[in-house]
C-alpha cells in the first residue's frame, strides 16, 4: 500500500505580466519521500515552490498540503509546511534561541512542547553550542542552519528547502545533505536544486522543469532508465540552451 | 498570536539604534519646548495674575507641547512604520510571517499594536511632562487626559497609514515618503474650508488638544484606523491568497 499524500499540487500557473514564468505543473509528494526540484536558473523552481509554500497565489491551479486546500484552509495547511527560502528569512538582531522560539510560536507550538522542540530543532542542526549567538554574527552555512532550524522546529509534515546548499564549503554541504536525508524519515521533503548529483544522493523522486514547465517526472531508476542520468537530464534540458552547472 | 508579533515588532525597533536616537532628539526637542514655554509663563504670569479669564497653566504649556508633538508624530511615525512590512520584505524576512498560519488580519494588527506600543511610549513620556505642571500650579487633569487620548489616537491614525504604504512599497525609503506626503496633504486640509476640513486628522485633534471631548472626533479617528489598515489586511489578503 502506498504511503499516504503530504502534498499535491495540480496544474499550477503562474505568469509575470505575458511571461508564464510557471506552466501548468502537477507534482505530488508521499511521506517519508525526498523529491528533487531539478531545473536551470530560470527554470521556475523558485516559483513553483513560493506557490507551494503559500507565498504566492497561483493564477490557477491548486495547491492541497495534508489534505488541506491552501486557498481554502491556509491557516491548516501552512500549519504543516516548513519552508526554507533561497535566502534564509532570519532577523539579524535575534538570538538564535530567540528567532527559532519565535517561528515555533508562529506556527502556534503549544508553550509545554517549545524548549524541548527547541533543543531537538538545534540537535538536529548542529546548533547546540549557538543558541546565544547573534544571527548577525553567524557564517553563512550557519545561517543556513538555522534557517533549516525554523523550517523544521513545528516538526512538520512537508518540509520546502529552496537550493539550501547554494554558497556553502564541502563539509557543510554534506552535513546540509545528511540533515536532508535525515528529514526525510520522518518528514516528506521537497529539495529544489540545479545541482544533478544532489538529487542522485539525497532524493528518491525527482520533477524537472525547464522554462516552467515540468519535462519529467518520475523516480531516479525510471530517469536512468531512459539512459544514464546526466545524459538524460542534459537530453530532457538539451532545448534550454545552457548545461547544469 | 498578535501579542507575539507585537512583541517581536517592538524589540526590532528597540535594537535599532536609528530609533533610540530618533526618541532622544524627540525627549529633546519636547523638553527644551516645554522649558521655554514654562519660562515664557512664568514671565508673564503676574500679568495673567490680573486679568479675570486669565489662561491657566495648562493649556498655556500643556495644550502647545502636545501640539508639536502632534507635529513631530506626524513626520516620526512614518521612519518607524517603515520597518514593519516594507524593510521585512527588503530583509526578505517577510517570507517568513507570509508562509507562517497566521492570517493577514493577525499580521496586520499584530504590527499596529507593536507601533502604537512605541508611540505610546512616546506620548506617555510627553504626558508626564505636562503632568510636572502638577508640582507647581493646580494643573488641568481633564485637559491633560484630554491631549493625551487625541495624542494616542493621532498616532493611531497615522500608525494604521503608514502600515498601509509600508504594505504596498517594495522599498522602506518610498514607504516612508509615501505616507509623509499623505500625512502633510492631511494635515494641509485643515487649513481647506467645508467638508474637506473635516477630513483632516489634525482638525479632530485640534478640538481635543483644546481640551473638547467629542464622540465625533473619536468616531473619527477610529474609521480613519479601521479604513487603512482593512485596506491593508484586504492588499495582503490579495497577495496571499485569500489568506
Amino acid at each position: 500500500m502506498p504511503a499516504p499524500t503530504t502534498l499535491s499540487a495540480r496544474n499550477l500557473v503562474c505568469s509575470h505580466g505575458r511571461h508564464r514564468v510557471v506552466d501548468d505543473v502537477s507534482l505530488e509528494l508521499r511521506r517519508g519521500e525526498v523529491l528533487g526540484l531539478l531545473g536551470h536558473n530560470g527554470a521556475g523552481k523558485s516559483t513553483t515552490l513560493m506557490m507551494l509554500s503559500g507565498a504566492l497565489q497561483p493564477d490557477s491551479g491548486k495547491v492541497e498540503v495534508c489534505d488541506f486546500d491552501l486557498s481554502r484552509r491556509p491557516d491548516l495547511g501552512k500549519a504543516c509546511l516548513g519552508f526554507l527560502p533561497e535566502h534564509p528569512p532570519l532577523y539579524r538582531d535575534m538570538r538564535v534561541d530567540d528567532q527559532l522560539l519565535f517561528a515555533a510560536r508562529l506556527h502556534k507550538l503549544d508553550k509545554t512542547h517549545l524548549s524541548e522542540h527547541l533543543e531537538l530543532a538545534k540537535r538536529r542542526c548542529g546548533l547546540l553550542d549557538h543558541g546565544r549567538r547573534l544571527i548577525g554574527d553567524l557564517s553563512k552555512g550557519y545561517q543556513q542552519r538555522v534557517g533549516i532550524a525554523q523550517a523544521i522546529i513545528h516538526r512538520p509534515a512537508v518540509v520546502i528547502l529552496d537550493e539550501p546548499t547554494v554558497g556553502l564549503d564541502p563539509a557543510q554541504i554534506r552535513d546540509i545533505r545528511d540533515l536532508i536525508c535525515e528529514l526525510g524519515d520522518s518528514s516528506s521533503v521537497i529539495l529544489s536544486t540545479h545541482l544533478l548529483h544532489e538529487v542522485e544522493q539525497v532524493c528518491d523522486r525527482a520533477v524537472i522543469l525547464r522554462e516552467g514547465r515540468a519535462i519529467f517526472n518520475g523516480t531516479l531508476d525510471e530517469l536512468r532508465a531512459q539512459s544514464d542520468i546526466e545524459s538524460s537530464f542534459l537530453r530532457l534540458n538539451a532545448d534550454a540552451g545552457s548545461t547544469p552547472t | 498570536m498578535i501579542r507575539i508579533l507585537a512583541r517581536k515588532d517592538l524589540h526590532t525597533l528597540f535594537s535599532a539604534p536609528s530609533t533610540w536616537m530618533m526618541l532622544a532628539l524627540l525627549q529633546f526637542i519636547l523638553g527644551w519646548f516645554f522649558l521655554a514655554r514654562l519660562d515664557d509663563y512664568l514671565q508673564v504670569q503676574t500679568q495673567l495674575a490680573q486679568m479675570d479669564d486669565a489662561p491657566g497653566a495648562t493649556i498655556s504649556i500643556a495644550a502647545p507641547l502636545a501640539n508639536l508633538l502632534a507635529l513631530l508624530l506626524m513626520m516620526l511615525t512614518p521612519l518607524f512604520s517603515m520597518r514593519l512590512i516594507a524593510e521585512e520584505r527588503r530583509n526578505q524576512t517577510w517570507l517568513l510571517l507570509s508562509t507562517s498560519p497566521l492570517s493577514s488580519a493577525q499580521i496586520v494588527l499584530g504590527k499596529f499594536a507593536g507601533l502604537l506600543a512605541l508611540l505610546s511610549l512616546v506620548i506617555l513620556a510627553a504626558v508626564a511632562m505636562m503632568a510636572l505642571l502638577a508640582l507647581g500650579t493646580a494643573a488641568d487633569a481633564g485637559l491633560i487626559l484630554c491631549n493625551l487620548l487625541g495624542l494616542w489616537l493621532l498616532a493611531a491614525a497615522y500608525a494604521a497609514l503608514g502600515l498601509y504604504f509600508s504594505a504596498i512599497s517594495r522599498q522602506p525609503v518610498v514607504a516612508a515618503f509615501t505616507a509623509l506626503a499623505v500625512s502633510v496633504a492631511l494635515w494641509l486640509l485643515e487649513m481647506a474650508g467645508g467638508t474637506l476640513r473635516a477630513l483632516s486628522p489634525n482638525t479632530h485633534f485640534q478640538n481635543l488638544n483644546s481640551g473638547l471631548l467629542s464622540s465625533a472626533d473619536i468616531v473619527y479617528f477610529i474609521l480613519f484606523c479601521v479604513f487603512f489598515l482593512l485596506l491593508t489586511i484586504h492588499h495582503l489578503r490579495r497577495e496571499r491568497g485569500g489568506h
